[in-house]
């Protein structure tokens, strides 16, 4: 085990180190950010003292160099549009991305697994057919046409629900968090809801083939024939069995919401990183740029790492070397 | 003759399949006294496990028991609701399966698939439930029982798994075990230990046994009593020494005869001609006319009707075996 966690963590420091320089090469092909950051009207004279200041007037390498050596001493550089460094701009709008992506997940889970585990079960019924109908849809329906729906019927039509922003939010350890109030919860709801579609048809159907692999085995019966109620079998014996590619597909899905709620939290005005990293995009933003991806590559290594160790907790049979 | 504990009356259990209704179980009767075993015997297809399955309720659909009755203490378990047949699973019959490579939960340590077991029947407390389970354990032959009870099953071999299968199955003492071919997936080293085992555990318990097998010599070995069955009818039925001393059906006649015997060294062993037919299809009168060498033109006519022969013998046949042509 502890081999393990050496090996994973080593693993982990190759795949970021390959992350920066892929990203650090392919952004210094995207233009020069000099431009982004002058005024429009500069002339020849203030453009080389801005590059000069920006450190942009080295070759790449030293450049690079420079990226590391200060990345090393937990400096991940300045935003050259806020000033700001990197790193704190990320961590500033982290919270409001894991509030969404974590009630996301949540409603996916909750709401995918039993209706999984009841259409692998009863693969014949009407029910199980419109369930696995539904989910088809939730697959092939765009975000944003669902996001501009929800905001159509909740926000225009019924006034129910606001339509952006986060809503009232509390402070807590310098996080911002929107979950601790009633108005935060009301601006969490659409865009959560949103964000879950995809990922709850996805969970739903890969619970559902499960089931009804799990469903065949002999072991199903002999639990039945020890007298176990029928719920009991489902949860108790069959879902088990049937998880570890749920959990699979639920640690990926995890990562790629944290890392692209984009066009989620672009719909709902969301402050959260999805929206940071547009912007940053639209202004060659190139330190906020390479710090959100090192992050984005780092949450896929944790929570792979997560989904291992969860492996050997379903699975007695598997462990991690 | 007292009660029987079990008593099957003209059980129905059919499949309704695209291809067709599967008649697997068609009309089966038969009855099984306290402290008895009875054999269950037939080919692969001859509707032996769904009579098993259909006792404790536990046929699926496409499957469905069309009719007929199975009385446990007089109590019809056909049409009975869930609720009933859950407290007489485990509790009242248990059941043992063919292949204890996948009838235990891979996922839940031996001792909790125990536990489980005492937790549905019994009104113990976990102490007195582990307790239990324990000497069940010691009782079927697994050493060191307390630590095997956080043992995964992977961590058993086949044998002592079944061991621990027939544990489970006899934890909350039930009157009536169903063994459906339970030794057919094991070493052939291991299986006469798993049915001397079980013989044991039944008769110190006074419980019953269906035992589901194809392996008529088996059952001579365990039975008091044979059931033959053929494309889900009753062939025969009898005293386990009536049957295989001197059967009535050729059906069980050729059963017998491709026992290999160790007395008579024959250059080649005897089978039955032909194959079960397709049980979807089955030709007008009797089912094995096509394969019995007995056959005449009467028994494609007629279906033979389950009538007393000699001793205890109840055979479906027009033209029966007379004990002078006993093997």
């Amino acid at each position: 085990m502890l081999g393990y966690t050496i090996k994973r963590l080593l693993q982990m420091v190759l795949v970021l180190w390959a992350v920066s320089v892929i990203v650090f090469l392919m952004m210094s092909f995207t233009g020069d950010p000099v431009f982004m950051v002058i005024p429009i009207d500069s002339t020849q004279a203030e453009i080389d003292q801005a590059r000069r200041i920006l450190g942009l007037d080295r070759s790449m390498l030293a450049q690079y160099g420079i990226f590391i050596g200060n990345l090393l001493q937990g400096d991940f550089g300045r935003s050259y549009v806020f000033g700001q460094p990197a790193m704190e701009l990320i961590l500033e709008r982290l919270p409001a991305t894991m509030e969404i992506v974590v009630l996301a997940v949540v409603i996916a889970a909750v709401v995918a697994i039993p209706l999984g585990v009841y259409a692998g079960a009863n693969p014949g019924r009407a029910s199980s057919r419109a369930i696995m109908s539904g989910s088809l849809l939730g697959i092939s329906l765009p975000g944003f046409w669902v996001g501009m729906m929800l905001i159509f019927l909740f926000s225009v039509r019924w006034h129910l629900l606001p339509s952006s922003g986060r809503g009232d939010a509390v402070e807590v350890w310098g996080l911002r968090l929107s979950f601790l109030t009633v108005d935060g919860w009301r601006h969490l709801i659409l865009p959560s809801v949103t964000l879950s579609l995809g990922t709850l048809a996805i969970l739903l159907r890969i619970t559902r083939a499960g089931m009804m692999e799990v469903t065949r085995q002999d072991y199903m019966k002999f639990a039945r024939a020890k007298g176990v109620s029928r719920r009991g079998v489902l949860y108790g014996h069959g879902l088990r069995n049937a998880l570890i590619p749920v959990v699979t597909i639920f640690g990926l899905q995890l990562g790629d919401l944290i890392a692209f709620a984009t066009i989620t939290e672009t719909i709902f005005a969301w402050p959260g990183l999805g929206k940071l990293l547009i912007d940053s995009i639209y202004r060659a933003d190139r330190p906020v740029i390479v710090v959100y991806l090192m992050l984005v590559a780092l949450i896929f290594v944790v929570i792979n790492f997560i989904v291992d160790i969860v492996y050997t907790l379903i699975d007695p049979r598997i462990t991690v070397k | 003759m007292t009660a029987p504990l079990l008593s099957v009356r003209d059980l129905r259990t059919h499949f309704h399949t695209f291809s067709g209704v599967v008649k697997a179980v068609n009309g089966v009767s038969f009855d099984i006294g306290a402290g008895q075993v009875m054999g269950l015997v037939g080919e692969s297809g001859g509707g032996k496990s769904v009579v098993g399955f259909s006792i404790l309720g536990l046929i699926d659909p496409p499957g469905r028991i069309e009719g007929g009755q199975i009385l446990l203490d007089g109590q019809d378990l056909v049409g009975a609701p869930e609720e009933a047949l859950r407290r007489v699973r485990g509790r009242q019959i248990s059941m043992v399966f063919q292949d204890p490579m996948t009838s235990l939960n891979p996922l839940h340590t031996v001792g909790r698939q125990m536990d489980e077991m005492l937790r549905l029947h019994t009104d113990l407390d976990a102490p007195a439930r582990k307790a239990a389970c324990i000497e069940m354990l010691e009782s079927v032959g697994i050493s060191r029982a307390a630590e095997r009870l956080g043992a995964y099953p992977h961590q058993f071999s086949g044998g002592m798994r079944q061991r621990v299968v027939i544990a489970i199955a006899l934890l909350a003492g039930p009157r009536l075990i169903i063994a459906d071919e339970p030794t057919t997936a094991l070493d052939v080293t291991i299986q006469s230990q798993i049915l001397k085992l079980m013989r044991r555990q039944i008769a110190d318990r006074g419980a019953s046994m269906i035992l589901i097998t194809h392996d008529l010599a088996v059952v001579s070995e365990m039975a008091d009593h044979i059931t033959v069955l053929y494309c889900g009818k009753v062939v025969e039925r009898g005293l386990t020494r009536d049957v295989i001393g001197a059967p009535a059906h050729p059906y069980t006649r050729g059963l017998i005869d491709s026992i290999p015997d160790p007395r008579h060294r024959q250059t080649r062993l005897s089978q039955i001609p032909g194959t079960v037919p397709d049980i979807r299809n089955l030709p007008v009168g009797c089912s094995f006319r096509e394969r019995c060498p007995r056959a005449q033109a009467l028994c494609a006519q007629a279906d033979p009707p389950l009538t007393a022969q000699r001793a205890s013998l109840h055979a479906a046949c027009h033209f029966p075996l007379t004990e002078a042509e006993a093997p």
